[in-house]
């Protein structure tokens, strides 16, 4: 399969828009007409063609725009990719998972081939072609981990586990919905969940902790979480919370359809094999409301979530101020027909 | 589990190592590579002994750097409950067998400065994985391995010619020689982890040792297989399944479930891991709790049993399965 990379910005100017084929293959998380936490996990296997379940490591429409997004981000702050030194083994497995699945599933884009450890790798949307040894990090022009996440769509996080936990022990986040890689890093699960609300109470990490130590290779796993965004913004960081914090105060009636975004993260865990280490990644999604009510059965569903949301998640989502003008806005997209069950467009 | 990821492979090569031990090479019947692994791993080998699945864990003990193909080491057990026997007296090169993914219950700390291995009898295994990776990362390692005589004592030789003997100490039960268990907790620099694998005394004895020498119990790792103990049948209905089931004298619950065709998930066959954790709907007689996941509490209260392990004495238990 050929893609069209598109040329479009996730600041300033906020020319990211989805083309009619991207929209339709949005990975809309709402499978019902409301939402609450729950530990929401199915086998990462391949789904329905033209979604983003296709391939388990999805390439986009926007793939280049978000890497040279993801360069400007680390070149203001590196700290935005670290690893803890005993996470070299799971940083070559991580780069091994991402260019076989990339160069199987897109070998238009991509191409890698192996001599024993002698690899080439060859990316043809970014004009990189690098001959390494692999386990050799001297080999590469960055250390494996972030190599390879600087031509991977997405945030990637590897844990570490032991102790009967896991722990955030390296990374690559550059397009988190308000969290810190480096606050975060050295913590374990229950650690850096710290800030969720009810989920602790209602015991979603205990379990979703125990599934998750006992992750399988070969069977990774995946769910979906999402937020609302105003302007597609990706780097929507605590460090630059001064640059996207205020935007939440620029959304009008007038122009709510263009500006909010519903922003949904596939997270994608997978067994990483020459670490028993787990890679967490954190897929961000974006599309503006006036995209996504162009499906009728989104525009029906999208409202009665919002209006069903107990204030805990209103609030640490934030969308305090702006979701009665996203609701009223939406409304009139909604004519009370019953929805379909399951998320895909009908 | 449903979606299966069991690999069939053909067996490649069977070696009698001692008299009792027999290593036996896997390779993947469609020709492409296995997964790698991380040293301490292990694979569940299904067998099909004359219509009978049996499933044992087995540690992987080849090189982690090797995808051409897997090797296991198996102990023949006279009293076993005939998966080793059937290894040993049926399996020969060429045959078709499945194994699972890797598993790694047992994965070194990588943040270690220094790892000491300690091993007793069949318990080598998972350490020759180990040892192969800490020598390829340059990591400072040493093994005490226990053994009851030298003719007994599997791979000692082949370790000490490859690692020498300061990292390499051997004691022979035979030759008065024990481990001197005390000497190799004390004085170890910070950030030693320690790991034992071997029968259940020698494991119970290092922790003991180690934690009264001051040891935090995050440094030290141990791996045990609990083989599903044998005991008298019982009668167990699992109620998803709508299944009346017997479980027989040398039978676990989770074998017992596979035979009436109940697809229910494990992982370590060996109550450890607690993939196949079942609730119990309801029971007028004594769970034999044999696992070492659920905390004493759990196994106190009766709500949960490890089937691949744990056993019942009573009338009838009904199963969430």
């Amino acid at each position: 399969m050929t893609i069209t990379f598109k040329s479009e910005t996730f600041r300033d100017d906020f020319t990211f828009r989805n083309s009619l084929y991207n929209i339709r293959r949005f990975p809309f998380p709402f499978d019902r007409d409301d939402y609450m936490y729950s530990v929401n996990m199915e086998p990462h296997v391949r789904g329905k063609a033209d979604s983003v379940f296709e391939n388990l490591v999805d390439v986009d429409e926007h793939y280049v725009a978000e890497m040279q997004d993801r360069a400007k981000v680390l070149k203001e702050d590196p700290l935005r990719c670290q690893a803890l030194p005993h996470m070299m083994a799971a940083q070559w497995d991580v780069l091994e998972l991402l260019m076989e699945h990339q160069a199987q599933d897109y070998p238009a884009h991509f191409t890698l081939t192996k001599d024993g450890d002698r690899w080439r790798w060859i990316n043809r949307p970014m004009g990189i072609d690098d001959t390494f040894t692999f386990g050799d990090p001297s080999t590469l022009p960055y250390p494996p981990m972030e190599y390879i996440t600087r031509q991977a769509q997405g945030d990637f996080c590897i844990v570490d586990q032991r102790d009967n936990n896991l722990w955030m022990d390296a990374g690559m986040v550059t397009t988190q919905a308000d969290w810190s890689l480096d606050f975060d890093i050295g913590m374990n699960f229950m650690e850096w969940h710290g800030p969720v609300p009810l989920a602790h109470q209602i015991g979603i990490f205990d379990r979703a902790l125990k599934f998750l130590l006992n992750l399988q290779q070969g069977k990774p796993t995946r769910r979906l979480n999402w937020t609302m965004t105003v302007n597609p913004r990706l780097d929507t960081s605590p460090e630059n919370y001064h640059k996207w914090g205020p935007d939440r105060l620029t959304v009008t009636p007038e122009n709510v359809g263009q500006k909010m975004h519903l922003r949904v993260e596939l997270q994608s865990l997978w067994r990483l094999p020459r670490s028993n280490a787990i890679l967490f990644v954190i897929r961000c999604y974006l599309i503006s409301l006036e995209e996504l009510v162009t499906v009728p059965k989104w525009a029906r569903r999208l409202p009665r979530v919002l209006q069903s949301l107990p204030p805990e998640i209103i609030d640490y989502k934030g969308l305090t101020r702006n979701r009665p003008l996203m609701i009223d806005w939406l409304s009139k997209y909604d004519d009370g027909s019953p929805t379909s069950a399951g998320i895909h467009p009908d | 589990m449903s979606l299966s990821t069991d690999m069939p492979v053909r067996v490649a090569d069977v070696t009698q190592v001692t008299d009792l031990v027999k290593r036996f090479r896997f390779e993947r019947l469609d020709g492409q590579p296995m997964p790698f692994f991380s040293g301490g791993a292990h694979v569940v080998v299904s067998m099909n002994d004359n219509g009978l699945l049996r499933r044992n864990p087995y540690s992987l003990m080849s090189s982690p750097d090797d995808n051409s193909g897997y090797d296991i080491s198996v102990l023949r057990v006279p009293n076993s409950r005939g998966g080793s026997i059937f290894m040993h007296e049926q399996v020969k090169p060429g045959d078709q067998l499945t194994v699972s993914q890797p598993v790694n219950l047992f994965a070194p700390d990588h943040r270690g400065r220094k790892h000491i291995l300690i091993a007793g009898g069949i318990g080598i295994t998972p350490f020759l994985a180990m040892m192969d990776q800490f020598s390829r990362d340059n990591v400072a390692f040493e093994l005490h391995y226990a053994i009851r005589s030298r003719t007994h004592g599997a791979y000692w030789q082949q370790l000490l010619d490859r690692y020498g003997a300061r990292r390499i100490k051997i004691y022979v039960d035979e030759e008065k020689s024990t481990l001197p268990l005390a000497t190799i907790v004390e004085n170890q620099p910070l950030g030693t982890h320690l790991y034992v694998c071997g029968p259940a005394g020698m494991i119970d004895g290092v922790l003991l040792t180690a934690l009264q020498a001051g040891w935090p119990k995050e440094n030290l790792h141990s791996e045990r297989f609990l083989a599903p103990p044998a005991g008298l049948p019982f009668q167990v209905f699992l109620e998803k399944s709508n299944i009346h089931m017997t479980v027989g004298e040398h039978q676990s619950i989770l074998e017992a479930a596979e035979a009436h065709g109940c697809d229910a998930p494990y992982m370590c066959r060996g109550g450890a891991c607690g993939q196949c954790e079942t609730a119990v709907v309801s029971s007028d007689g004594m769970l034999e709790h044999n696992d070492i996941y659920l905390s004493d509490a759990e196994k106190a209260s009766g709500g949960k049993v490890m089937i691949c392990v744990s056993r019942f004495k009573g009338q009838q238990l009904v199963l969430q399965l």
